[in-house]
């Protein structure tokens, strides 16, 4: 026989509905925080920024030369401030951070673009901060073709649209895979969400046990199912509007991308949400007060922002760091969430991470169940 | 059949055993105090017979139910008010009602919460929430939770610890009306005066059950003997403790108590000072205080006595 109330589910749901609104500082906090860390974060990871320090390293001082700096230049994204006359020196300027861009001319380029000889330039950009140097990255091909053809003649023109007069050669440093911006707003919707709802319900029951109500709780007739249920579907509704909220204000403020099905995005975040909730509520059943409770969120949090891939690229990090980083709800979100809203996935392509998804919603609410204490042993 | 029926009931925290082998029987309608010092056991036992603490040892039955498996059975149908309030404080005192009404499936439940606001007097109140509430009020808001559901059996953990007097005596008379009515009440308390409002009485110390029956069968039990005397020299308390036999000494107002558990050998010190000093002793009546304070110091002394043989062990 299975013991469930929809009376004393309410009965707890109400309950906690209440304490939650009379919970100003909690309130406003749910709602507040992410806001607040979306306009923080959204706005100081500047999608496209411009006027990044570069060094120029140019030997000859021949026309073609100064038109692809001037241009380059003009493009707003290089500010060159240096002209480090060796390798070395550009190297030293680069790894110590001095500017975020080497551009390197050979010596005879002029003489090479005159011959037709498809000279190269490199260069070389500081991509600890992949998304600082894609824009620039991007557009310095075209920039400095356009400049060359420019500086030879319309004659010219029609010649290089089928035969480039030079190639640019990019060296990412330090970060290889080079993530866009659009990942981290997205992303920034899990950590979000993780950050507020895991804590929160992480406190649902030493709440109770440190004001001393769990007793009575415990004496009346509510069963372990109940009272997670109750506990924690308000805290799927708050998980609902912080959603709307991250996902309207990113839209607006940041235009971000909406590729994929509406529902499908929303299913998943319902899902993600659940399985957050459950494991605030798994937490809560290990700790003893609110303040282990806290601790054991932050113990989970740091691995989990770090290992998901929202920091780093999952791909690019050893297979025990990716063993451990499947083991977060918040990894398996991050590519439902970047595929969906990017990449406009359809149910199919992200069925095996809602499977996921489902595997820790039914672990952490059968062991929280299972590890429930009816009595105050 | 008895509301209560446990027998053995043993519950140790670590190495510790809390309760040890506490038997209790308690009838229908009934009365029981649980009287005995701080940390003595009485929240535990209590806890166990709920169904909130598993016990070590020990079987028995609440209300018919299997103390050890039918818990949720026993929740149902008992009203336990705990020690220290234990409602929400930052739910109005209507809000925790309706809590507590739904989880018990109350129906309808407007009725019940609107009957319990009404016999407490708060129903203009049911708004405020339940933490602003003095320790009296706190105390009857918990009572009145506690009986909402029609409960067959009450627990009460020192109901009346921090209240005044005159609120406690408008509780006492409240549980005298719900047992009047047929519930059964077990009360555990730090008041002579409580324990002399029940049908009968517990006395537990260091975990064991020490006496229990009415307060006469108590006192009598005790085999106490005590004298009283009149307008005895106040130096003269001093002398009286240190004579063979004596037990207790107190001054109450005028009069000094002479307590001891050996008749003769008290009469006999007795006979001896009134000869030396004039002050007469007469016999008085044994006091359920005067019981207690016998049983902890004796109590204390066994502890001392097993703590002298543990340290002589090597
Ligand atoms: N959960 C627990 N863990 C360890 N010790 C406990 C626990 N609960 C009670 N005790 C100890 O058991 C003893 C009896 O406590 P209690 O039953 O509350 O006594 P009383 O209600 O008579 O004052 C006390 O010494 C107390 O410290
Ligand atoms: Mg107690």
């Amino acid at each position: 026989m299975i013991d469930f109330s929809l009376s004393r589910l309410w009965a707890i749901l109400a309950k906690e509905m209440v304490q939650m609104r009379r919970d100003r500082i909690t309130f406003a906090m749910m709602l507040g925080v992410p806001i607040m860390q979306l306009l923080l974060f959204g706005y100081a990871i500047n999608t496209d920024p411009k006027r990044l320090p570069a060094a120029i390293v140019a030997v000859s001082q021949d026309r073609y030369t100064r038109a692809v700096v001037t241009a380059l230049e003009t493009t707003g994204y290089f500010r060159f401030e240096a002209q480090p006359s060796s390798l070395a020196e550009a190297d030293l300027l680069i790894e110590s951070g001095a500017v975020a861009f080497v551009v390197t001319l050979p010596a005879d380029f002029g003489t090479r673009v005159e011959r037709g000889d498809h000279p190269e330039i490199l260069i070389e950009a500081d991509a600890t901060d992949p998304a600082a140097a894609s824009g620039a990255i991007g557009t310095l091909g075209t920039v400095a073709q356009r400049a060359l053809t420019r500086e030879q003649g319309q004659e010219a023109e029609v010649e290089a649209r089928q035969d480039k007069m030079l190639s640019v050669v990019v060296h990412r440093r330090y970060n290889p895979e080079g993530i866009s911006q659009y990942n981290i707003v997205p992303g920034l919707l899990g950590v979000i969400l993780q950050m507020t709802l895991v804590m929160m319900t992480g406190m649902a029951l030493t709440r109770e046990t440190e004001r001393g109500t769990m007793e009575n709780l415990l004496a009346m007739p509510a069963t372990p199912m109940e009272i997670m249920l109750g506990k924690i579907l308000p805290f799927l509704g708050v998980g609902g509007v912080q959603v709307v909220v991250v996902l309207t204000a990113a839209k607006i403020l940041f235009g971000l991308p909406f590729l994929g099905s509406l529902t499908l995005l929303i299913s998943a975040v319902l899902t993600f949400v659940l399985s957050l909730v459950l494991m605030g509520y798994f937490i809560s059943t290990f700790a003893r007060t609110q303040m282990q409770a806290m601790q054991l969120t932050f113990f989970f949090f740091l691995p989990s922002l770090m290992l998901s891939g929202f920091m780093f690229p999952f791909a690019g990090m050893p297979d025990w760091a990716q063993a451990i980083g499947e083991c977060f709800p918040l990894t398996h979100f991050l590519r439902i969430v970047r595929a969906v809203m990017l990449k406009g996935a359809e149910m199919p392509a992200i069925a095996w991470e809602m499977a996921m998804l489902a595997v820790f919603i039914l672990a952490y609410g059968g062991i929280a169940l299972a590890r429930f204490r009816r009595t105050l042993d | 059949m008895s509301v209560v029926a446990v027998e053995g009931l043993t519950k140790r925290f670590g190495d510790r055993t809390v309760v040890d082998d506490v038997s209790m029987t308690i009838e229908k309608g009934e009365i029981v105090g649980f009287l005995g010092p701080n940390g003595s056991g009485k929240t535990t036992t209590i806890r166990m017979i709920c169904g909130l603490l598993t016990p070590d040892a020990g079987s028995g039955t609440v209300l018919g139910f299997d103390v050890l498996k039918d818990s949720r059975e026993i929740k149902r149908r008992v009203g336990y008010m705990t020690q220290k309030f234990s409602f929400y404080e930052d739910l109005t005192i209507e809000e925790n009602l309706d809590f507590v009404a739904r989880l018990y499936e109350l129906s309808p439940r407007r009725l019940y919460v609107d009957r319990t606001l009404d016999s407490l007097g708060l129903t203009s109140r049911r708004a405020q929430l339940a933490g602003t509430l003095s320790g009296g009020w706190k105390q009857r808001v918990a009572l009145a939770a506690c009986i909402m559901h029609e409960p067959d059996l009450l627990l009460l953990d020192e109901p009346t610890a921090g209240v005044d007097p005159k609120a406690r005596r408008e509780f006492w008379d409240e549980i005298h009306l719900l047992a009047a009515g047929g519930l059964t009440v077990l009360v555990s308390t730090h008041y002579m005066d409580e324990a002399e409002r029940c049908h009968r009485i517990n006395y537990i110390s260091y975990g064991r059950l020490l006496a229990c029956g009415t307060v006469d069968e108590v006192v009598a039990g005790a085999g106490l003997a005590t004298f009283v005397a009149r307008d005895a020299p106040p130096e003269l308390v001093a002398r009286i403790a240190g004579l063979p036999g004596v037990s207790q000494v107190a001054p109450f107002g005028t009069t000094l108590h002479v307590v001891g558990a050996d008749l003769g050998l008290l009469t006999a010190s007795l006979a001896a000072l009134t000869a030396e000093t004039g002050v007469a002793f007469t016999r008085g009546e044994t006091s359920l205080e005067d019981v207690f304070i016998q049983f902890m110091s004796r109590a204390e002394d066994n502890m001392d006595g097993a703590a002298a043989k543990a340290r002589a062990k090597p």
